[in-house]
């Protein structure tokens, strides 16, 4: 009998059929800067304790926190452990997290502090003879993006982004990637001078959703959705974002950044590269981002950006009970800011599949509820061999992914309403993920943090994508700089009147979702 | 909720469930699979908990077909259990008394969900050959449980003189994590082909069995069996490379030991998995597992006699209970 041979590439264990096996990172440890930040106590920890939970992350996987604070292991340590408690989704046991938390280091220093990365270096050089990790690190910046510099140059300086012979070192972003394509382009290169592309893996947490990977399934696995996703029967697109709560104390980082820097250049545009691209020849990530890539460049701004962009701030209102105050009165915020918390705008797709479609995009602090869909809406039938007054009630079909909460799919579509009149009506017909099964279903944070530790990179957008995505937005952003103050709009609504407005002036309105 | 249905019918069990469904909201209708347990009385409520718990993930309609006392007259008693009684999923807990209790297929037929993939599964006793039973037969995917089998190492032989496309048991399930974790070692350098193998465990682990097939097939190499007390289940497994042995050690059943050749030992949570666990991971895929089947039905056959010689393991020695031969 002759063993099987085992090469880098070719491991007998790991046989395409064999689907259940789980993937399981190699050794590493990731370091987390930015460590008493909310990202970082609301997800990022507890993703980790979840990972480790259900048997995923590498043995000796090791977290090393590094922060102002004068902590010692133990500090950072019972930090972990708040965070997990509060926030995990898997059921806590002690020995999992014993386990865990032996691999949990402090370092302490400011980000321009060269001694303090010399003493990180020393804690990850230990850690790897202590505990096998392999020199592999991640570094994870879960920082406000100024500091992006002084800490790669940092990890530059100190021999930190090259790791030894064939180990690896990857860098994990959050958004803002920037605040116009200028600042996108300066950020991209301060972190890619230190780091190759391949390793620089951007977060935008929305791709890691099951249902927005879904979407790809729903278009690229079903015969019926695809031929009709197109304009010849898609009369527009809306995406909405829209979130209950104001800018909960986090003014410092909003004021001057607003809903569309937020929100719309990130998320929606990725919503929407998804749901316009072509078929990706697979769904490796080249092809996948070369698809989205070209959707994004063939999106083209309207003319006239006075009828078909709104922005709006909240005002105060009554929103789900509760009174809440406007904008302009949150702490921190100056009376004269403009800076919007409402973005609504339309864009067109220049290509065949999209030609003279409208894409929708809006979202909003304070408003009616927190809910994330791609509402896809088809034209009318184009004749009707009803009465008038039968279809009076019938409106356009639709289908709608629903993001969050509650994912899933609806399709509406009419009906007839039982009695002896013919009468048609719109009815809605929902595949649900369900809210139990949502609870179980890992978090985004779960699937993108090891994949990042897989070097897995589909699910990350590229510096490609980024500027794509500024470039749409950079006109809007300049227009509206000379446009003096948003419209205000009652807290717990759906946004100023304007944007009704806009919508009306085609002809359409927004989904209530 | 729980509703009982005494002396009823199937047709009437399906109007209820309507019925609820119109009461209560959409209940079947994002249901994915319906999922058939056949069961005894006495083991009826852990099972059908457990199924529960596992719909959390995979949404489902749970279907627990009960045999009750086959002398007297046929009768059918049923209780649905909705909402907080039911996880993510409606329970319909089928008794069947008199000559129907022979019969549990026919009441199957009328509550199975339309169009959609049927599991069933049998958490004890299962039948010789569980893919042309009557329920087999409805089943894309049969689950089976070696080890809660009354004679494990028989029920694995019997499960690989009978395999077909769709069979799985819970033995192969509760190992996946240690696959996983020796797949992921094999990914690290050094790249050498594993030359011998051994896996010790419990003597009535079918789970052990299994684990040593699967090497044993995909490594092409020996892989003996070291076996220890029953109820340890599976304590560890060891890859002898030129450059060295890598050991996976779990010898109290919840934290694991990696220790590759020239490196710092490495630890790991690996807790015996839930059944609650188990089944949703067996949910989530219902084509044929191929690489099951193999490990069944060619690797079980290829593994070495039972040895004793292991050093370092002291754990892992065998009690003086006789070793049994390895399943062929």
């Amino acid at each position: 009998m002759k063993p099987t041979a085992v090469t880098q590439g070719q491991n007998p264990l790991r046989d395409p059929q064999d689907k259940r096996l789980p993937r399981i990172a190699g050794p590493c440890s990731l370091v987390l800067f930015g460590v008493t930040g909310d990202l970082a106590h609301n997800k990022i920890m507890p993703a980790l304790y979840d990972l480790a939970n259900r048997g995923l992350l590498p043995p000796s996987f090791s977290l090393v926190g590094f922060a102002r604070r004068d902590w010692t292991h133990e500090n950072f340590t019972k930090i972990v452990r708040e965070s997990v408690r509060a926030h995990a989704r898997t059921p806590f046991h002690d020995e999992v997290w014993r386990n865990l938390a032996e691999g949990f280091r402090f370092v302490s220093g400011t980000f321009d502090d060269a001694d303090a990365f010399d003493a990180l270096r020393q804690t990850l050089q230990d850690l790897d003879e202590e505990r096998g990790t392999s020199g592999n690190h991640v570094f994870y910046l879960s920082i406000p993006p100024a500091y992006f510099s002084t800490v790669t140059q940092q990890l530059d300086r100190s021999n930190l982004s090259r790791g030894a012979e064939g180990a690896w070192q990857r860098v994990v972003i959050e958004k803002p990637f920037g605040h116009d394509l200028a600042s996108a382009r300066e950020l991209n290169s301060a972190v890619g001078a230190v780091f190759a592309s391949d390793s620089i893996f951007r977060i935008d947490h929305y791709l890691g959703k099951e249902t927005v990977q879904n979407l790809l399934a729903l278009r690229f696995a079903n015969q019926m959705f695809e031929p009709i996703w197109n304009a010849n029967y898609v009369d527009h697109v809306q995406i909405t974002m829209a979130e209950d709560i104001g800018i909960a104390g986090r003014a410092g980082y909003y004021d001057g950044i607003g809903a569309a820097r937020d929100v719309i250049q990130n998320h929606l545009l990725q919503l929407l590269a998804l749901t316009a691209m072509e078929e990706p020849v697979s769904f490796g990530a080249r092809n996948l981002r070369a698809e989205k890539e070209k959707v994004l460049s063939a999106v083209r701004l309207p003319d006239d950006l006075s009828t078909s962009t709104v922005r709006g701030q909240y005002a105060q209102g009554w929103q789900g009970g509760e009174q809440v105050i406007g904008f302009l009165e949150e702490d921190g915020i100056k009376a004269s800011s403009t800076t919007e918390t409402y973005a609504a705008l339309k864009v067109e797709i220049d290509t065949r599949r999209w030609a003279g479609v409208p894409f929708y995009l809006r979202t909003g602090k304070r408003l009616g509820k927190r809910v994330t869909e791609i509402a896809v809406v088809f034209k009318r039938a184009p004749h009707l061999p009803f009465d008038a007054t039968a279809t009076e009630e019938l409106g356009q079909n639709a289908i709608v992914i629903r993001v969050q909460p509650d994912e899933g799919v609806t399709m509406r579509f009419g009906s007839k309403v039982p009695g002896n009149a013919m009468e048609v009506r719109d009815v809605t017909m929902d595949f649900g993920y369900g809210s139990s099964f949502t609870e179980s279903s890992p978090e985004a944070y779960e699937r993108l943090i090891l994949d990042v530790m897989l070097g897995d990179p589909p699910l990350f957008p590229r510096h490609e994508e980024v500027e794509l995505a500024w470039q749409i937005l950079d006109p809007v952003e300049e227009f509206w700089a000379t446009q003096g103050r948003p419209d205000p709009y009652p807290a717990g609504g759906w946004g100023p009147e304007c944007a009704d407005d806009m919508m009306r002036r085609d002809g359409r309105t927004w989904r209530k979702p | 909720m729980i509703v009982d249905l005494p002396g009823t019918t199937t047709a009437a069990v399906n109007k209820y469930l309507v019925k609820l469904r119109h009461d209560i909201g959409a209940m079947t209708l994002g249901r994915v699979l319906t999922m058939v347990i056949v069961v005894n009385e006495s083991e009826s409520e852990e099972a059908i908990e457990g199924a529960n718990d596992a719909s959390r993930q995979h949404p489902c309609r749970i279907i627990a077909l009960i045999s009750g006392e086959k002398n007297g007259a046929s009768r059918l008693d049923a209780q649905i259990r909705v909402g907080g009684d039911a996880g993510a999923s409606e329970v319909v807990v089928l008794r069947l008394y008199g000559a129907l209790a022979s019969h549990g297929d026919s009441v199957l037929v009328p509550l199975l969900l339309p169009d959609s993939p049927v599991v069933a599964w049998w958490p004890k006793d299962a039948p010789l050959n569980v893919a042309e039973s009557a329920v087999g037969q409805m089943a894309q995917r049969r689950i089976t449980d070696a080890a809660e089998a009354s004679d494990p190492q028989a029920e694995m032989k019997r499960r690989a003189d009978n395999y077909q496309p769709g069979d799985t048991d819970l033995a192969w399930t509760r190992i996946t994590l240690w696959r996983g974790l020796l797949a992921a070692a094999l990914d690290q350098p050094p790249y050498e082909p594993v030359l011998e193998a051994n896996v010790a465990g419990a003597s009535d682990s079918p789970s052990a069995d299994l684990m040593a097939g699967w090497l044993a097939q995909a490594l092409q190499c020996p892989v003996s069996r070291t076996r220890t007390p029953p109820g340890t289940g599976v304590t560890s497994v060891r890859l002898t490379r030129p450059s060295g042995d890598t050991d996976l050690l779990r010898p109290d059943g919840a934290v694991a030991t990696l220790s590759p050749p020239g490196q710092p030992v490495r630890r790991i949570s690996l807790a015996r998995r839930e059944l609650a666990e188990c089944l949703a991971d067996e949910l989530h895929r219902l084509d044929p597992d191929e690489v099951y089947a193999r490990t069944l039905t060619q690797g079980l056959a290829m593994m070495e006699a039972p040895t004793h010689k292991l050093s370092g393991m002291q754990q892992a020695e065998p009690p003086a209970a006789p070793d049994e031969e390895s399943p062929s």
